[in-house]
């Protein structure tokens, strides 16, 4: 291994305790987090995801204005988001959690995380193994890497400032459906 | 804000790791050589790093409250599909499988895509969070709830 990766992956390794740390704070590695979100009875996971998102708008867009940061977008791969994220939302349905808070329930001690990462290892083995195959379809309808205000020609603080504004009032929205576990 | 600067992701790390597990072990089984080709040489970096400190940083915060031994198979589980083990760990595995294999198709997940992503405003990611939801809302319906 060569020195200068040394220092990232401590860098990484810090953040990901954070990460980590938070996760099992905020309950969401445990399995009704994410069962809980998906059955409809628990939106936690969608107010976490939704906080982080509209204050990471925010933030981003000042960074980047203050050149302290690129972003780094994900091309729009027409075929490999719908068919992957298909595919993604029904393992997690199965598993139970999502790739982070299974990290996070391991840590808690919860085996049926082992086995969930342990499939998951085979599940990323299996997409080296075809890749090369796979890629003409996850690639299809590819349009680039796109953000929402270059598709619309909108100002991105329009989005930043409508994503905080849905996430002050869409919570107590959610609060109202609220079943309980 | 380290977190703007680099993506905050989990799946990256497994298919990385995978590639590099199967190079040195299978190279030619698993065609290796072709994959590199089209995705470059996978190395260890801040990735791994977050992926082993999210299990590290859980563990931690669950020794500081007592909040350990969790049962073997959650409670929902338990109550909606039953009480056996090996059924419940032979599930999440066939699951972690899917979600990851569906992860690296979309080139992210929860984190990547859901938070990351969404945050830069990524047009896929926005597409992407709202499919899996969706359709992990639909496969929950069919695979809890059956018993009532």
């Amino acid at each position: 291994m060569k020195k200068e990766s040394l220092g990232k992956i401590l860098l990484g390794l810090g953040t990901g305790t954070l990460f980590g740390f938070f996760l099992h704070k905020g309950s969401a590695s445990e399995h009704h987090a994410i069962s809980g979100q998906l059955r409809l009875r628990d939106s936690s996971v969608l107010k976490i995801m939704g906080t982080a998102t509209a204050v990471g708008a925010m933030g981003t867009q000042i960074l980047m204005r203050l050149g302290l940061t690129q972003a780094k977008v994900k091309p729009l791969n027409t075929g490999g988001i719908v068919l992957g994220g298909t595919l993604f939302g029904t393992g997690m349905a199965i598993l139970g959690y999502c790739p982070g808070t299974n990290m996070a329930a391991m840590g808690k001690g919860h085996k049926d995380a082992v086995a969930g990462m342990l499939g998951m290892f085979v599940g990323a083995l299996a997409f080296v193994r075809l890749y090369p195959s796979l890629k003409p379809l996850i690639e299809k309808g590819s349009m680039g890497k796109r953000t929402l205000p270059e598709v619309t020609r909108t100002s991105p603080w329009l989005w930043a400032a409508a994503i905080s504004a849905a996430m002050v009032l869409l919570p107590k929205q959610l609060e109202g459906g609220k079943v309980g576990r | 804000m380290l977190i703007a600067k680099r993506p905050l992701g989990i799946t990256t790390a497994f298919e990385e790791t995978a590639a590099l597990a199967a190079g040195k072990i299978a190279p030619k089984l698993m065609n290796v050589d072709e994959y590199e080709r089209e995705q470059g040489t996978p190395k260890i970096d801040w990735k791994e790093g977050v992926v082993a400190g999210v299990v590290l940083g859980s563990m931690l915060s669950a020794r500081l409250s007592g909040d350990t031994n969790p049962p073997a198979v959650p409670e929902t589980w338990r109550r909606e599909v039953g009480p056996s083990r090996a059924v419940r760990y032979g599930a999440a595995a066939a699951g972690g499988a899917l979600m990851m294999f569906g992860a690296r198709m979309a080139k992210g997940c929860t984190s990547g895509h859901g938070i990351s992503g969404t945050m830069q405003l990524s047009a896929s990611s926005w597409i992407f969070t709202p499919i899996i939801f969706a359709t992990g809302a639909f496969a929950s319906r069919l695979l809890f709830g059956r018993k009532r």
